[in-house]
């Protein structure tokens, strides 16, 4: 299959909710519910009782001030973080509170990190290879041969980062904002339900900011996307939706320009 | 590694390899045997029992090193304790070669001497069927290979690594040292096994056989460099490397580091446990200071000098350093140790990759020099 087709693939039949254990069911259109979650370190409440959802195949941005509550989240998601209360569940059956962090990865949760991380040594191509969602264990590895349609979606991946012309050059020489790329070709080859990113043009500069938000723009409607970011100019060029998160809850949400003329936001977040 | 956007280079790099694997069969199989066994000795081209007995050795060395390089050089953790792999090996196959001796020992028992010298009256359990050659050789691998599973699964399991797995397995193989020096142990304590007879009833101390093994040792490395080859060149030496380099990463992309690590683990455990086993017939003889930990070092040096992760280079590095070794050790043995750890130190400060990077290095001024003129 290729990448595009993720959202339909993941639709089960109708309404009918039959359980598929480890079968993502989007059958209400909704990818990620979190329902009251509250998440308190040493008395300091992280996350106080925070809802909200995402549509599939919505691009989402999340923003907020520092301690915002906005990485704690994403930990929440993750399951690198268990929430004291609350509900989160990923498409109508998956409980993200109850699942380790593989098996959410498994289940189609990616997730990249502020700083890339890429295989230095390795090329662009064989990056992507070994993110490529097949089979992982090592007889595989050690005997299986990339086949003709794994070859295909790769190119297709590097096509959509924009990195066709580096494919057999090493990973490391790449740019910072190159490596940016790479990473979410990665996430895009492991395909993923739900994309989590995390500020992902920190560091980058504005041309390359500029390439990012195409990017983002060009996989929204296909994936389904969160985007936690600071740079609010980069918001404003790829965001249709909005949450501003406050002190571990949502403040408001919305589109752009809503939220912008939101007098509470602008009285936390975006300064006066 | 980016071998497939260059199918050109790639299949001339084949061929030569190919030739190159030709070659050295021809050079183990035919060349070294009529020059040692046919061409009489005082020839000029006559090559010695001596030097045939020395290169025997440098061959079972270089499997080590080339097992350290796949664990080291590609996956990056580094082992101080592949002594005892290489030692189980030798061992295993020691105990085999003790059994052929028969009742020809000074005793005319049929136990071994030491375990006469024990009073010991009949072979202890861990003994059994080491009579038969072929379980003696599945000794050769399982022994290493299950040890090194065990050990690894504990460390790797833990998630224990870098220098604290170096630190660890340097500790088990002096363990093992203590315990083998020990007679209650079974195995001859600190005089080992020695003298040895026979191989499947055939003498051993004959130019025929050391040839055989030379030659055996040989193939052997050749069959394990194949093999690296094949390993580093598939994905899965590709997951290694990207283990060495972000391990996390390659969690986040669903692969278990756990179980690549182990298998590589093994592995080249096992390829040391055949080299100890192919080492200790041409020595004729294996005792407890194979494991002592200077040994397991010497083997990362080894490996470091030659350059990490080039396959070839861990083999250089091996031949280089013993070479160096026996004529230091002969003109001025107390200050070998000063110089493997200067040399040590010099090669990963300033030659990162070894005696391959400095080749390489030399290969480029060359071209360089080339085109300008």
């Amino acid at each position: 299959m290729t990448i595009h087709d993720n959202t339909a693939e993941i639709s089960s039949e109708g309404g009918s909710h039959i359980y598929h254990p480890g079968v993502l069911d989007v059958s209400h259109g909704v990818v990620l519910y979190l329902d009251d979650i509250t998440v308190s370190f040493d008395g300091f409440r992280a996350l106080n009782k925070l809802s909200f959802s995402v549509d599939a195949g919505e691009l989402r941005c999340i923003i907020g001030p520092n301690g915002a509550g906005k990485t704690t989240m994403m930990d929440v998601i993750t399951g690198k973080t268990r929430p004291d209360s609350g509900s989160a569940f990923f498409g109508q059956t998956m409980d993200l509170t109850r699942m380790t962090e593989p098996q959410i990865a498994h289940a189609g949760i990616g997730r990249k990190f502020q700083k890339p991380t890429v295989f230095e040594q390795h090329s662009v191509f064989e990056n992507l290879e070994l993110a490529l969602k097949t089979d992982k264990r090592i007889w595989h590895s050690l005997f299986g041969k990339l086949s003709g349609e794994e070859r295909d979606s790769i190119n297709e991946i590097l096509e959509t980062i924009a990195l066709q012309d580096k494919a057999g050059g090493r990973a490391g020489l790449l740019s910072h904002g190159q490596k940016q790329w790479l990473e979410i070709g990665m996430l895009l080859a492991q395909q993923p339900q739900l994309l989590l990113l995390d500020e992902p043009v920190a560091g980058m500069t504005d041309q390359e900011t500029e390439r990012t938000a195409e990017l983002l723009n060009l996989l929204a409607g296909k994936h389904s996307i969160v985007v936690v970011e600071h740079d609010m100019d980069f918001v404003a060029s790829i965001a249709r939706k909005v949450t501003v998160l406050h002190e571990g809850s949502v403040l408001a949400e919305g589109d752009m320009n809503k939220v912008q003329n939101d007098e509470k936001v602008i009285e936390v977040y975006l300064g006066r | 590694m980016s071998s497939r956007y260059q199918p050109m280079l790639l299949r001339l790099m084949g061929n030569s390899r190919w030739r190159g694997y030709a070659a050295a069969i021809f050079f183990l199989c035919i060349l070294m045997p009529v020059l040692n066994l046919v061409v009489p000795p005082g020839n000029l081209l006559h090559v010695s029992d001596f030097t045939i007995s020395i290169g025997g050795k440098m061959l079972c060395y270089a499997m080590v090193a080339l097992a350290m390089d796949l664990i080291w050089g590609y996956t990056g953790i580094l082992s101080l304790g592949h002594g005892v792999f290489f030692a189980m090996g030798g061992y295993a196959f020691g105990m085999y070669l003790m059994r052929q001796i028969g009742t020809d020992g000074s005793y005319h028992s049929n136990l071994p001497d030491f375990m006469v010298f024990l009073d010991w009256k009949a072979y202890p359990w861990y003994w059994t069927g080491t009579s038969h050659f072929l379980f003696a050789l599945l000794l050769v691998v399982l022994v290493p290979g299950l040890l090194a599973l065990v050990f690894g699964w504990f460390a790797f399991r833990s998630r224990i690594k870098g220098v604290y797995f170096s630190i660890i397995t340097q500790a088990m193989t002096y363990a093992f040292m203590l315990l083998f020096f020990r007679n209650e142990t079974g195995f001859g304590g600190n005089n080992g096994f020695t003298d040895f007879r026979r191989i499947l009833g055939i003498p051993i101390a004959t130019s025929e056989m050391r040839m055989t093994l030379f030659a055996l040792s040989g193939l052997t490395l050749l069959a394990m460099l194949w093999m690296s080859r094949y390993i580093v060149d598939s994905k899965f030496g590709r997951v290694l490397t990207a283990i060495r380099d972000a391990e996390s990463r390659v969690m986040f992309s669903g692969y278990n580091p756990l179980h690549y690590k182990l298998a590589i683990w093994t592995l080249s455990a096992m390829m040391c446990g055949v080299a100890g086993a192919l080492y200790v017939p041409q020595v004729g003889i294996i005792n407890p200071s194979e494991m002592s930990t200077s040994n397991s070092i010497e083997i990362a040096i080894w490996a470091a000098v030659g350059g990490r992760g080039t396959l070839i280079g861990p083999l250089l590095g091996a031949g280089f350093v013993t070479a160096a070794k026996s004529w230091f050790t002969a003109s001025f043995p107390e200050y070998w140790l000063y110089f493997l750890g200067l040399l040590f130190i010099l090669s990963t400060l300033f030659l990162p990759e070894g005696m391959i990077g400095l080749f390489r290095k030399l290969m480029e001024k060359r071209k360089l020099m080339g085109k300008s003129r």
